[in-house]
């Protein structure tokens, strides 16, 4: 069973698919959908099937497939899943299909499916590179569609926004070339040049160099968090976008920044880490309550949900940095928790956007009363989005503020107020939006329809079921974070802090 | 009976899950019977649960029901388990029999509203959320039902929605409530990191081994939670706004059982408290008895029926916690239980009011209704009585054990306790006589609006008045379960003696009891000669009105400077930070631009160009390297 390339396919299915799509005669756009639906829903039942297949009690990677590419350089097509990328696959496994049936792009379907389904190929094989130039590749690979579906399908600000999120990206990209070309170099001491991540991860390098090269690292996946001040890409981003762009862009893309920090930041240079670890947890912080206001006082929708994000992602950043076994398994799984249930706000906002052609709060009132399916629907995700205990966003955030306690005691209590604001700039949007007495521009808002529900049906069933029972996925989650803390306690002096036990 | 622990809040759950399945189609009555017969047949298993934990030995009747484990990350280890033990299947006791009795209630009260299976929906989800967060083993599974209640209580505050002040005041509520669970939250991280574990058993163990400090940062962290939740200074402003909600809704969440969380979190972990500084305990008390004081006070220049009980649950959920601050948890829950008795009764009273009254809810405008509405006068008569503790009556019994624990405490904070109970009793006649006595005032109100010209207010249909008379029977004897001639009679305080400690028996101490029900007879007098037989003028001074402007302050910062700090941040991050990225990219263009210039296009130029660079280069090793 090991022999079959799994993780190979999940990249070459949507790979395959988004050729074809091109390929496809532009007077059949329903077969081209159905084309592109087909490769995309294939490559999702290959990730359910991954997850099934997974051995939980296996900390290391998996259905590892090892190729040599570039012989003289050490490049290899290698690629691998542990418990730290499986549910990222999955998630993207997951999402394309919901978004390429969910969403319709407003004109030439072709090019959009064809892009979209190019994107989900580079997201997969981001997501299981182990190799730091073929983990390049795929993260450049990803900005090109996505730079595409902003400019070419998205609202009226789409190419400030396209081109903003652009230069952002490649700037930090740039310093990751350097990064992943030093590393690679530099190491070179312990034998042939090589790009693997596993043998790099075993050379030591000295302490000045590895900062260093951490952040060339850091400063690219920083801007992909993002982590505040790098953040003004992202709300013009998510909000000039069109929906299924917005959906992929914060439920996947944005989980490169905090996926990198620990695969390719942690796990290389765990020295540096440490060692800068109140910067990244004061930023973290930081973005959780900026993030959080700033979201409060927006007036778009969109924007809201977008801004909304960059608290959220504050709270796995500070999981990532507070290195304690539940705060990083609590920062995996958030990536995973917040990816659906920001993916379905914003595939909700593009359906308030459908019917009502505006993504102004001010311009909506009294949705409940019109449309109270759809209303409930946004309540569920809302209160995921917002951590109440037996929804799936909560599961995330407290493992992770409960870990970070541990290490980062005041940073953590300091970040748990974002709970608060978190009820606030959620709880008063929705207020605007729903409640009230409709006015005439919002009394023939129309009900959810039969293909909404059944593609936010999926999401909220992941929403209720990971909140009351998470434990499938923090077991598979668990062995390897605890592995990755081992090697940080191999290489610096660090030992994850226990709490006292008493006897029970 | 134990190991059916778990069907206690699975019934409520199931009923959840149909209405939601089939709510619509049921519709109005048909869902509102499941959601009661659900919630009956809670309280069915409850009882018995109860008996079978009574036949057992006293340290015997602990036990724990795990279901699953939930949420297992590395030494955290939360699982989802049940403790069955007095205290938690107290607290279920009087959940699913006043929650059954409103449940029932609500169906005459919401008929014809076309949400009516929709509230029945939410109200199964809350007795939901309130059983777990009882029945919880540990602090997780509490708070999963703690954010529940708070959710639900959102839910069902903004239930008509339609209303922005019922918007706002469900908004305000849920997010008040958050400030709170950020303590409670605290609180959870502090004792995991003192003891690697959540579940009550083993941070009560522990309480006595860990640094007092820490105990003193998880006791007062709860509290804060608790504040939150049980509505006490500073953060009871969500409660009298929280009227906004349907009356069942105020009589079940907002003053029998969801606020009472607090209290009962505060005597799940009273080891802890116990161990924890002495000033915890203290600041717990003096906010107790500030709070009861505080909002008594306001209480007796409100209007708004549903307000002065309101700001009444107020007052009394600080007595218990004034209680629990002087160490005396068995009153605190006493009160708590008879609390619950006579104040669902009388939000139930109010309830049937307003709705004989056509959805008036200004007392103003009320008056003789006793005549209209016999079997609701006489009820809410019985529990005017009780809560202003006029002996034999419930409110008498449990006011009295907190008042003399107080009293061990601290004198002063006694004469708190007392000035309140003069108060309570004075505000609570003024109602009666305001709605029920005196000249009928709704005649000529509704003559104004010229609405109905023969407006009849009129008795409740009996599916509402069944609850009141059960209530009503309950606020007179509910006093029985501990009566404090001897110790055989004080059976609460025995039954709960495994959980919350042995207490000292506070019989004998009569003197400080007739004191009470004097004072209780004065406020009662008082509010006659005022307000029956008009011999002086009321004492209702704006300020009271206003509740001392304690909201009106809150409001005005938030809206005023709080929204312009967060503006300030949103212009921030719009003007300096994206400003600075723009700028950025401004500044490369603009060079670019200039830059551009040198590409004339002109080979000479370039030649030119070359040439100098090449003699510069040159010039360069030859002068400073020294070679070539």
């Amino acid at each position: 069973m090991t022999s079959f390339p799994i993780l190979t396919l999940l990249v070459l299915v949507p790979a395959a698919g988004a050729l074809a799509v091109a390929a496809f005669s532009t007077r059949r756009p329903e077969w081209t959908k159905l084309l592109a639906l087909l490769s995309s829903v294939f490559t999702g039942a290959l990730s359910v099937w991954l997850v099934v297949a997974f051995d939980k009690s296996n900390a290391d990677f998996q259905f590892v497939s090892k190729h040599l590419w570039i012989k003289p350089w050490g490049i290899s097509w290698h690629l691998g899943v542990d418990g730290i990328s499986l549910f990222l696959l999955l998630l993207t496994g997951v999402l394309f299909p919901i978004v390429i049936a969910g969403t319709d792009p407003h004109q030439n379907h072709r090019r959009y499916l064809a892009w979209m389904l190019l994107l989900e190929a580079g997201l997969m094989g981001s997501f299981v590179s182990l190799d730091l130039f073929l983990f390049f590749v795929f993260f450049e690979i990803v900005l090109v569609p996505m730079y595409f579906l902003i400019a070419g399908w998205g609202y009226e600000g789409r190419v400030y926004a396209a081109t903003k999120f652009f230069l952002f990206t490649m700037t930090g990209s740039a310093f990751m070339l350097v990064g992943v070309i030093a590393t690679a170099f530099l190491a070179k001491g312990r034998g042939p040049l090589t790009f693997d991540l596993i043998e790099l991860a075993k050379a030591d390098f000295a302490t000045s160099t590895g900062r260093w090269l951490f952040f060339a690292f850091a400063v690219a996946f920083a801007v992909k968090v993002p982590i505040f001040p790098l953040h003004t890409w992202l709300p013009d981003a998510h909000t000039q976008a069109p929906t299924g762009g917005s959906v992929i862009l914060a439920g996947v893309m944005l989980k490169l920044g905090t996926y990198g920090l620990l695969r390719f930041g942690v796990f290389l240079f765990p020295e540096a880490a440490r060692w800068s670890r109140s910067l990244w947890l004061t930023l973290a912080v930081i973005g959780i309550i900026y993030g959080a206001i700033a979201a409060t006082m927006q007036k778009d929708l969109k924007r809201l949900v977008a801004y909304s994000s960059v608290a959220h992602l504050g709270f796995i950043v500070l999981g990532i940095f507070a290195m304690t076994s539940q705060s990083m398994t609590g920062g995996v799984m958030q990536n995973i928790n917040h990816g659906v249930s920001t993916g379905a706000l914003f595939l909700l906002v593009g359906m308030i956007y459908d019917r009502r052609h505006t993504r102004q709060i001010a311009d909506l009132k009294g949705l409940q009363k019109v449309a109270p399916i759809f209303a409930g629907v946004f309540m569920v995700v809302m209160l995921s989005s917002i951590g109440v205990p037996g929804l799936n966003g909560f599961i995330g955030e407290y493992l992770v503020l409960i870990g970070s306690f541990l290490t980062a005691r005041w940073w953590t209590v300091v970040a748990a107020t974002g709970v608060i604001l978190a009820a606030l700039y959620l709880l008063w949007a929705y207020q605007r939006v729903f409640h009230g007495e409709p006015d005439d521009a919002n009394r023939t808002f129309p009900e959810l329809k039969l293909r909404e529900a059944a593609v936010l049906l999926p999401l909220v069933g992941v929403i209720v079921f990971t909140g009351v029972y998470p434990k499938p996925m923090l077991d598979r989650i668990e062995p390897s974070v605890k592995r990755l803390i081992e090697h940080v306690t191999e290489k610096t002096n660090y030992v994850e802090p226990q709490p006292v036990a008493v006897a029970p | 009976m134990l190991d059916v622990v778990w069907l206690i809040p699975a019934l409520p759950l199931a009923g959840f899950v149909l209405i939601l399945l089939f709510g619509r189609r049921l519709g109005d009555p048909k869902a509102g019977y499941l959601a009661t017969l659900m919630c009956g047949a809670a309280f069915a298993v409850t009882v018995g649960v109860f008996f079978d934990l009574l036949s057992k030995r006293t340290e015997q009747r602990s036990h724990i029901i795990r279901m699953f484990s939930w949420v297992p990350v590395g030494s955290l280890n939360v699982d989802l388990s049940f403790l069955a033990d007095p205290l938690s299947i107290t607290m279920c006791l009087f959940v699913t029999g006043i929650g059954t009795l409103i449940h029932l209630y609500a169906i005459g009260y919401m008929h014809g509203d076309p949400r009516f299976s929709k509230f029945f929906l939410y109200l199964n989800l809350f007795a939901l959320s309130m059983l777990l967060l009882v029945l919880g083993e540990n602090m997780l599974v509490t708070f999963l039902g703690w954010e529940g209640v708070g959710t639900c209580s959102y839910l069902l505050i903004s239930f008509w929605h339609e209303r922005e002040s019922a918007a706002t005041a469900g908004k305000k509520a849920f997010v008040t409530n958050r400030v709170g669970d950020w303590g409670f939250m605290v609180a959870m991280f502090f004792a995991f990191q003192a003891t690697g574990t959540l579940s009550y058993g083993g941070i009560n163990t522990a309480a006595h081994t860990m640094a007092q400090s820490t105990a003193t940062a998880i006791a007062l962290f709860c509290f804060l939670g608790a504040c939150g939740k049980s509505a006490q200074l500073p953060l009871y402003i969500w409660l009298p706004d929280a009227m906004e909600g349907p009356t069942p809704v105020s009589a079940l969440i907002h003053a029998a059982t969801m606020v009472t969380a607090g209290v009962y979190l505060m005597c799940r972990i009273s080891p802890v408290l116990g161990a924890a500084s002495s000033y915890a305990p203290t600041l717990i008390a003096v906010v107790g008895a500030a709070t009861a004081l505080f909002a008594a006070t306001i209480a007796v220049a409100q209007n708004d029926i549903k307000r002065v009980l309101a700001y009444s649950t107020i007052s009394q959920l600080g007595y218990m916690f004034l209680a629990v601050g002087s160490g005396a948890y068995t009153a605190a829950i006493f009160h708590m239980i008879t609390h619950a008795f006579f104040k669902a009764l009388l939000f139930l009273g109010s309830g049937a009011v307003i709705h004989g009254m056509n959805h008036e809810q200004d007392m103003r405008r009320m008056g003789a209704l006793r005549k209209v509405m016999p079997i609701t006068a006489a009820t809410f008569i019985v529990g005017w009585l009780a809560i202003a503790g006029v002996p034999p009556f419930a409110g008498f019994w449990s006011k009295d054990d907190i008042l003399l624990a107080a009293y061990d405490k601290s004198p002063v904070l006694w004469a708190v306790g007392l000035v309140t109970a003069l108060l309570t009793a004075y505000y609570m006649t003024r109602q009666v006589i305001m709605v029920f006595y005196g000249k009928a005032r709704w005649d000529d109100a509704h003559d104004e609006h010229g609405a109905h010209g023969d407006f009849h207010p009129h008795e409740s249909p009996a599916i509402m008045l069944v609850p009141l008379v059960v209530l009503a029977g309950l606020a007179i004897i509910g006093g029985g379960i501990n009566l404090p001639f001897s110790s055989r009679t004080e059976k609460l305080a025995h039954w709960l003696e495994p959980v919350v400690g042995g207490h000292e028996s506070l019989t004998g101490k009569v003197s400080l009891a007739v004191i009470a029900a004097v004072v209780a007879l004065i406020g009662i007098g008082a509010a006659i000669m005022i307000y029956a037989q008009h011999k002086a003028k009321p004492i209702e001074p704006r300020v009271l009105q206003n509740g001392w402007y304690y909201d009106a302050t809150v409001r005005r910062f938030m809206g005023g400077p709080g929204r312009e700090a967060f503006d300030a941040v949103a212009w921030y991050d719009a003007t300096v930070i994206d400003g600075a990225v723009n700028g950025v990219g401004r500044l490369v263009r603009g060079t670019a631009q200039k830059i551009r210039t040198v590409q004339t296009g002109n080979v000479r130029n370039y030649a030119a160009a070359i040439g100098v660079g090449v003699v510069l280069l040159l010039a360069w090793f030859v002068v400073v390297r020294g070679n070539l």
